[in-house]
């Protein structure tokens, strides 16, 4: 319950969706400019990739992948729905399924991503 | 709000461009679902971050034309769909002036990583793989 209003899972999808969407735009812009770096200026590249191996680096690489992976399942259902209308009524039972993908595909990653900071 | 509820933006009525970006949204972001989790998990999975430098992507990566046509195809893929989804939330959220000037920085950041990404990927001196 937000002011009163009950907020439904729909709604939440769309502004999980959104607030990824937005994040995964604002690394694709760093992303692009560092790979030209490692073009025109390898030196300066190495010391950002320092900054992404770093453990900080590696928190932020974690929310990144969880919110690539959100947004890709998520960008699925709505796409099912977009093309097979009457699957619109699952769309709970989808947006669900969508995160036992999520803990299913997104812990082991994080392990793997995460463990270089307590030197597994 | 409700337009929004159950599934993403509602498809434009009236065909035209707006039609047309929104096809290519469901489109492109099919490809992505492959291509950028598929990224995803080699840069972070197969290979650690710590391994990737300059030198490794100059030596290893794009030593194959398969790895540069695939990041190549990635890029593309995903300026477009990251680019117009932007655009979506640029237009929900402002208007008039502030909503173009918005915009126009919005297309001009996507040209320069067009290029400045095309650039380094097709111009990288090839070092075949030892």
């Amino acid at each position: 319950m937000i002011n009163g209003y009950r907020i439904g899972e729909g709604m939440l999808a769309w502004l999980f969706h959104r607030i990824s969407g937005v994040a995964i735009w604002a690394f694709v812009v760093l992303h692009v400019f560092d790979i030209y770096l490692a073009g025109s200026n390898p030196g300066l590249y190495n010391d950002l990739l320092g900054f992404y191996a770093s453990p900080f680096g590696r928190i932020l690489e974690t929310l990144l992948g969880a919110g690539l992976l959100y947004h890709a399942l998520n960008g699925a259902r709505i796409i099912i729905m977009d093309f097979w209308p009457v699957m619109t009524r699952y769309n709970r039972i989808m947006w669900y399924i969508c995160w036992v993908i999520f803990v299913a595909v997104g812990l082991p990653v994080a392990y793997v991503i995460l463990k270089p900071i307590w030197g597994a | 709000m409700s337009r929004y509820s159950r599934v993403g933006r509602p498809k434009p009525q009236g065909g035209g461009l707006e039609l047309a970006i929104w096809y290519m949204m469901r489109l492109t972001g099919l490809a992505l679902f492959v291509l950028a989790l598929s990224h995803f998990l080699i840069v972070h999975l197969v290979v650690d971050p710590s391994q990737q430098s300059a030198d490794w992507i100059q030596t290893v990566r794009w030593s194959s034309m398969f790895w540069r046509a695939f990041d190549w195809l990635l890029l593309m893929m995903v300026l477009f769909h990251a680019f117009m989804g932007v655009r979506t939330v640029v237009i929900d959220y402002t208007r008039g002036g502030a909503r173009s000037a918005l915009l126009m920085a919005l297309y001009l950041t996507g040209i320069v990583l067009f290029v400045i990404g095309t650039m380094v990927v097709m111009t990288m001196p090839v070092v075949p793989k030892a």
